[in-house]
């Protein structure tokens, strides 16, 4: 028997039974339904290659976003059971219950079709953030010489390790309950670069981050830090961002007081 | 092969949203959340009941003959909780927000509630 046939069947897996694989639906206009798949279940089985399974050999019509299968690229994250899980690396075992599994797209996003989430509200948010670099010389300058174990660099090295996934934004009731709220992953890139020494524009961060949809709405619920499939704590990167606008809105004040008194 | 997995399809109404699980942190925020809510109903009550000691004093006595019924007494436990919920609750966000402290941020919401349930209880044992 070939392996796609092992694959197909589970032929070669005498215990292995089969799940009841409930899935949203619908999206972009269409009306929305919950599906049941009956999938055989394997050893060594993500939500991924279930959710593969079913769009190979079961429904070619399902729709779902991934890429590179390993957790570095977070493109696949949906809805697990009620919690939002990068699925690609999420093992059946830890997530199924009662031999079924529910799978829906991420919440806090519209929904383009089935599995796949409309991230253009995610990533407009990164950009309201000012959570991208602002350089601070041009390719004919020296490069910035920055010793990784140097203070500077430990600071901006806390939750850098952030692949987009939008996991924490869809574990946000913050974001849920007010929908122009920046949300956790914006903040925390927003946070990693006040923090970097190479960053040249620090007063627009402050600016976007501190405004009535920035870092004062998060109510340190800590399900983004909850979530996170890479163990980062955007809540505390939020406190951070808190503790420090408040800082910075003191200082302001002692600088306009600077200015009229000049 | 593939009949074999497509006959079992049936269709369901979708619900708004995918059901939401907690975790320790989000029941810590609802708890927050209502105990201060809960709070905003009573204390206006509470400011009334006490301005009767100038204005009906007679009206009072009789209110506070009331509370020695011991479901007022239980009532008053609660109260007491959630007070102590909210108070303590508040003093672990502000640590947090403020000064980044603890980083233990679980077990600090599970500490406010033991907290708040041993000064229910104290008061409880204390009343009857």
């Amino acid at each position: 028997m070939s392996s796609a046939e092992n694959i197909q069947t589970g032929a070669d897996m005498p215990d292995a039974g089969m799940l009841d694989v409930a899935i949203h639906r619908g999206g972009g206009g269409r009306p929305s339904a919950i599906q049941h798949y009956q999938v055989p279940r394997q050893e060594n089985q993500t939500v991924l290659d279930i959710v593969s399974h079913i769009q190979h050999y079961i429904d070619p019509t399902l729709s779902y976003r991934f890429a590179c299968r390993v957790g570095m690229c977070g493109s696949c994250a949906m809805m697990v059971n009620g919690e939002p899980r990068w699925t690609c690396r999420t093992h059946i075992d830890r997530v199924v219950e009662h031999n079924s599994l529910e799978i829906a797209p991420l919440r806090n996003l519209p929904v383009i079709k089935d599995l796949v989430p409309d991230l253009d509200p995610f990533f407009d948010k990164w950009t309201k953030a000012e959570a991208r670099h602002h350089p601070s010389a041009s390719r004919h300058q020296p490069m910035h010489i920055q010793p990784p174990d140097s203070p500077e660099r430990q600071r901006a090295d806390a939750n850098i390790e952030c692949i987009n996934c939008a996991v924490c934004y869809a574990a946000c009731d913050t974001v849920a309950n007010q929908p122009d709220y920046l949300g956790p992953a914006a903040l925390q890139r927003a946070w990693t670069l006040l923090n970097d020494a190479k960053d040249a524009d620090k007063e627009a961060i402050w600016q976007a981050v501190s405004g009535g949809d920035g870092c004062h709405n998060c109510h340190s619920i800590g399900s983004c830090a909850h979530y996170c499939p890479n163990e980062l704590n955007p809540m505390t990167a939020i406190a951070g961002l808190k503790q420090q606008t408040v800082r910075q809105a003191f200082s302001l004040t002692s600088v306009l007081k600077k200015n009229r008194n000049d | 092969m593939l009949q074999e997995y497509t006959a079992k399809k049936t269709t369901h109404r979708q619900h708004a949203h995918a059901r939401r699980r907690g975790q320790p942190l989000r029941y810590a925020f609802v708890l927050h959340r209502l105990s201060g809510l809960l709070l905003v109903i009573f204390l206006p009550m509470h400011f009334w009941v006490l301005s009767l000691a100038v204005s009906d004093a007679d009206r009072l006595a009789l209110f506070l003959e009331m509370t020695h019924n011991p479901v007022v007494k239980l009532a008053e436990t609660v109260l007491v909780g959630l007070l102590a919920v909210h108070f303590f609750g508040g003093m672990r966000l502000m640590a947090f927000e403020w000064f980044g402290w603890p980083a233990y941020q679980k077990t600090a919401a599970a500490a406010v509630l033991s907290v708040a349930v041993f000064i229910a209880m104290l008061f409880l044992f204390r009343t009857l």
